[in-house]
């Protein structure tokens, strides 16, 4: 990161001195934790024939029902070896990469959601894993779909999700120096002055 | 390039003589046969390099600088051709690029963030301001996944009515990818042509939703409004007129010379790289993909009309633009089935959980007016749960992942954007290819800024 010292009390060089300055977020503490069941876990599923070869070897796995939709609950260890497994099982593309911040609404704080596409067998499997909010890591699957790139760096900007292994772990959307992740439920919204890069050296 | 070059070829020793001072007689006949020959063949070599039909550039043939020659270049975020705020951080070698870097986000407004403080009624205005080249195609998808939330089925016509207009839509979508892209390589006639078409659209948009662009018009549980009356005439005359014309692109862009050299086998790329990059919509069916999501996973019972999905062979800039106009063709195809088939009944579901009371009861029942008042204020509660749903732009898969939590607005909203994951394609298209080219690859992927930057 660099240096950065604003030149004047007016100017808040950063979003976190702009937020301290125009009020707290909207969100309370971490502390205060939603009685649970607020969010219904999905009903389970029965895998098909096709899906029941692959999802063998992942004992922890649990297939769930959404709407009619496939949802796949993995523990996060394995995801890079699942999507080895999906790859080859005719998971030929993986369509989008993207996040979910469950603050105050579930113990494990984010869910990381893999929307995989299979075009041959022409049916798609969504993957949800559990990233706890104080150590939110998990491995990158840019290995096996080359594609997860762009997705993965979005969710490290807007979530702060770590990717390890990941061959271009930057910022894509928001400027290099931000500091916070936009999309956490406890980064506020509204009334914060538009910031721009560097913008205190300008002055 | 040897063989291109017959003119600079030809013998010195037939160079035409001359008149020599002093002399009675001219040295040669002026009718002799080998010296009108030279010279029809000379003027001719000329005409084809002036038509463009010869290019006698031979930078190719220069030694290539090494390695400690590269040099960074910044194309955009103001470049014209970037279509938007594109950035492209180019690696060149001389005029070859070696290495391309996208860099995004200069339109970045945190509209998903937007999408969490709005509530389901409202939520088709933000999305629709995503793409806003396709913003039907971002108030369907939203719109379905909402309905999806909350178990409801459109009526019938509300489908049909959701067909029209996105198919309508990609058609105006796509008259101006084929337009930038002409006016990117040079075809300045066919960017006032896309414009021209595409504006015919753009009334009957206006005339049915009431503004041009962001229409806020599909929502969940139907349609805004019902069709304005004469819309069968109107849309008719659409699909009568753009055939027509699309002919007259053809005949602008198929004999030219210049189009087709600067679009063929240039910004070529396969349909396995397309699979690793999540490459989709026309770039993927160039590619020779026959993937559509309206024949895959259909929605608003799209799969009851017919039509075809048309394919390419190369992948190459060429090829995705024949794809733009192929799928004219057939959207044309689909709207005139929908305009012969539109089914009566009404537009919007009869649920009176997501539909707001008709203006007229609001007049005579007090019920009806605090009813209308709480869905816009309040709007509806949506049970929790999380879906994702998607729909074919005209720039390819537009999803729309949708995380509830029994409230009135939605816990997440995720747009899964075509034109963010088809930006991925550039570095493949744009390796070793020249700086000229980089053009016509940007254009013929059709990125809207809007929708990568969400």
């Amino acid at each position: 990161m660099t240096d950065r010292t604003p030149t004047s009390d007016s100017a808040p060089a950063d979003i976190a001195s702009a937020v301290a300055i125009t009020g707290p977020a909207r969100h309370p503490g971490p502390e205060e934790i939603i009685p649970p069941g607020v969010v219904p876990e999905l009903p389970e599923k029965e895998p098909d024939a096709f899906l029941a070869p692959l999802l063998e070897p992942f004992e922890g796995a649990r297939l769930e029902d959404s709407h009619g939709q496939e949802v796949l609950r993995l523990d996060r260890s394995r995801l890079l070896e699942f999507a080895r497994a999906a790859k080859d099982a005719g998971f030929e593309s993986c369509a989008d990469v993207t996040a979910v911040d469950w603050y105050r609404h579930r113990r494990v704080r984010f869910d990381l959601v893999v929307n995989l596409l299979s075009r041959r067998h022409r049916r798609r499997l969504r993957v949800a894993v559990a990233i706890p909010g104080d150590d939110p890591r998990v491995d990158s699957i840019v290995s096996v779909w080359p594609g997860a790139s762009y997705g993965e760096r979005e969710v490290y900007d807007m979530f702060g999700i770590v990717f390890d292994g990941s061959p271009d772990p930057s910022r894509i959307l928001m400027p290099d120096d931000w500091v916070g992740h936009p999309l956490r439920k406890d980064f506020g919204v509204g009334s914060v002055p538009v910031q721009f890069k560097d913008s205190h050296k300008v002055t | 390039m040897t063989d291109t070059r017959q003119g600079a070829e030809t013998p010195e020793t037939e160079v035409i003589e001359v008149w020599a001072a002093g002399t009675e007689v001219p040295l040669f006949d002026p009718t002799d046969e080998g010296t009108q020959e030279i010279a029809d063949h000379e003027s001719e070599a000329r005409l084809d390099e002036q038509f463009g039909r010869v290019v006698t550039d031979d930078y190719f043939e220069e030694a290539e600088p090494g390695g400690e020659e590269r040099t960074i270049i910044n194309m955009g975020p103001q470049h014209p051709s970037t279509h938007g705020v594109l950035r492209l951080q180019l690696e060149l070698e001389g005029e070859v690029v070696r290495r391309t870097r996208p860099i995004i986000g200069y339109l970045h407004t945190g509209m998903e963030k937007t999408s969490e403080t709005l509530t389901f009624l409202q939520g088709p205005t933000n999305v629709t301001r995503m793409d806003y080249l396709a913003p039907m195609h971002n108030e369907l998808a939203y719109s379905l996944a909402v309905e999806r939330l909350l178990d409801i089925e459109v009526p019938a016509r509300a489908d049909a009515i959701r067909v029209l207009m996105t198919e309508l839509n990609r058609i105006s979508s796509h008259l101006i990818a084929i337009a930038t892209n002409g006016m990117d390589i040079g075809a300045i006639s066919m960017m006032l042509y896309g414009f021209r078409e595409r504006e015919l659209i753009l009334d009957f948009f206006e005339k049915t939703t009431g503004l041009r662009m962001n229409h806020n018009y599909i929502r969940p549980g139907g349609v805004a409004a019902d069709l304005a009356p004469g819309w069968r005439q109107d849309v008719t005359d659409i699909l009568d007129t753009l055939p027509g014309r699309l002919a007259g692109y053809d005949d602008l862009l198929e004999n030219n010379p210049i189009w087709l050299e600067r679009t063929h086998d240039v910004g070529i790329i396969t349909a396995e790289e397309c699979d690793a990059y999540s490459i989709t919509g026309p770039t993927l069916r160039a590619a020779g993909v026959p993937w559509d999501l309206r024949k895959a996973f259909p929605y608003s019972g799209i799969d009851q009309y017919e039509f075809d999905i048309p394919v390419g062979k190369n992948g190459d800039v060429y090829d995705r633009y024949r794809m733009r106009m192929d799928e004219i063709d057939q959207s044309i195809r689909i709207c005139r089935q929908v305009v012969e088939t539109m089914p009566k009944g009404d537009y919007r579901v009869a649920d009176r959980k997501v539909t707001p009371p008709p203006r007229a009861r609001i007049d005579e029942s007090m019920e009806a007016l605090i009813h209308h008042f709480k869905i816009f204020t309040e709007g509806f509660k949506v049970p929790a749960g999380e879906t994702y749903v998607a729909v074919e732009s005209p720039r390819g898969e537009l999803g729309c992942y949708l995380v509830s939590v029994g409230e009135a607005k939605p816990w997440r909203q995720h747009t899964r954007a075509p034109s963010f994951y088809n930006l991925q394609a550039l570095p493949i298209m744009m390796a070793d290819s020249l700086v000229a080219d980089t053009v016509a690859s940007i254009a013929s992927l059709d990125p809207i800024m809007g929708d990568v930057d969400r």
